[in-house]
């Protein structure tokens, strides 16, 4: 019997190792797992390179992580924000590596990489600061960027419900990052509200197949299964 | 001369919106435009982090933190509305499918470059989340800014000296003074705020400006 789900957050975050690349969900705090980020912080993997929309809020989740000076390098979009001060004081001191991708670039590298494409053009950055030093393409009288996937060893991804084959529905904004993470990665772990019988999600509202996803673990989950 | 406020300037670009349009507010000053779309119209707002039907912000206490929009303001989500991913969200943007996005600038250059990310000051943290996608993913791209600093610098400029977000992407520049269209010929004047005369408005331009023929003012 195949049983994706996981008994605790200690448990779901083993074998990140130091150095990994590790995909973050969410959207400043909407879809952030923050239970995983907090078990990742015990864990104590450091050296590690974090893909983010952001670069952490407050002091709790992703820059809780960052304070804890396990991220060697951030790949982002937004990292500078009102209540971004633990990134800006270590970007300030020279203590993390900042690559700023635009949004949406971001998003397709990550959805390239789950999809297996070696690279792709695209329109956005073209003639920037951010397009510096990159191959360039004219392709029917437009400019474009020549792009590159962003592959994962890990992704952490919050859900709404998951069952133990895997498969994931999201709530609302929440889902952003999620669904390409899922696909970008070599190790997905999913933390849910709530891990649910086979069968109770409708096949037809199903957003990340099971394939995608390695590990399940509840929100709830600390000493074991809810 | 009264320039226009905040209020009025975003009453203004509402105008333009079409029915049917799906539409990106840029975060900032192009957030209020919401406020003044025609009740009339059923016009789709978009925001980056995953909505199309985004509603206005929610009731005291009906907040819900899973449901933001791209300035990670609690909003709501119409009747019909509808959830995605950042795939799909970043489809619809550089994919050409949204009709309109409006943007705030640092400034717009007579060609219609647009610099709105970044200042490049050396001390300053770059972060440019969607703008760059939005800039270059819309149909029509308006911009909706002062049209001069606070210390009286044109934000309307011949060439961008700010970090660019993208090239020759403006379509209509909406300023608390005028509405002027990026059109092949140069910078043409749509509208003037009352009491403006066309040479007032060239003297706190930092790019020619072409007065619209006498049929098209208003």
């Amino acid at each position: 019997m195949i049983d994706k789900t996981i008994d605790t957050m200690a448990q779901a975050v083993a074998g990140i190792h130091d150095g990994a690349t590790v995909m973050i969900g969410g959207f400043g705090n909407a879809g952030m797992p923050a239970a995983l980020i907090d078990a990742l912080i015990a864990q104590g993997a450091r050296d590690l390179t974090i893909v983010n929309n952001n670069a952490g809020n407050g002091e709790t989740g992703l820059a809780a992580l960052l304070k804890a000076k396990r991220v060697r390098k951030i790949i982002c979009s937004f990292p500078r924000q009102a209540d971004s001060q633990v990134f800006d004081a270590l970007y300030r001191a020279g203590e993390i590596e900042l690559e700023l991708t635009p949004q949406g670039n971001l998003a397709e590298r990550i959805r390239a990489a789950g999809a297996g494409i070696g690279g792709f053009f695209s329109p956005t950055g073209y003639g920037t600061l951010l397009a510096e030093g990159k191959e360039t393409r004219t392709i029917n009288g437009k400019n474009y960027v020549l792009e590159s996937p962003i592959h994962a060893d890990f992704a952490l991804i919050k859900a709404l419900h998951g069952d133990r084959w895997g498969n994931l529905v999201y709530r609302k904004t929440a889902r952003n990052f999620g669904p390409i993470m899922a696909t970008a990665a070599k190790v997905t772990i999913a933390q849910v509200t709530r891990i649910v019988e086979l069968g109770e999600l409708d096949p037809e509202h199903i957003v990340t197949p099971g394939i995608f996803v390695q590990r399940v673990v509840q929100e709830s989950a600390q000493g074991g299964k809810q | 001369m009264q320039k226009m406020s905040r209020d009025a300037m975003a009453k203004r670009v509402a105008q333009d919106i079409h029915e049917g349009a799906y539409v990106n507010l840029g975060i900032g000053l192009p957030t209020m435009v919401a406020n003044y779309l025609p009740a009339d119209r059923e016009i789709f707002l978009h925001s980056e982090n995953g909505l199309l039907g985004m509603g206005p912000a929610p009731a005291p206490g009906e907040e819900d933190e899973d449901l933001i929009n791209a300035g990670k303001q609690p909003v709501t989500l119409l009747t019909g509305g509808a959830y995605f991913h950042h795939g799909d969200s970043f489809a619809m943007m550089r994919g050409g499918h949204l009709d309109i996005c409006v943007l705030g600038a640092f400034q717009v250059s007579a060609t219609g470059d647009l610099a709105n990310w970044h200042t490049g000051a050396p001390d300053a943290i770059p972060a440019v989340g969607g703008a760059m996608d939005l800039a270059i993913g819309a149909r029509q791209v308006f911009v909706m800014t002062d049209h001069q600093t606070k210390s009286g610098e044109s934000k309307i400029v011949e060439q961008c000296s700010y970090p660019l977000t993208g090239i020759g992407c403006v379509n209509r520049i909406y300023t608390d003074l005028a509405v002027i269209d990026v059109t092949s010929d140069g910078l043409v004047v749509r509208e003037m705020v009352e009491g403006l005369t066309f040479e007032e408005l060239q003297r706190r331009t930092a790019a020619p400006l072409i007065a619209a023929p006498k049929e098209d003012s208003k």
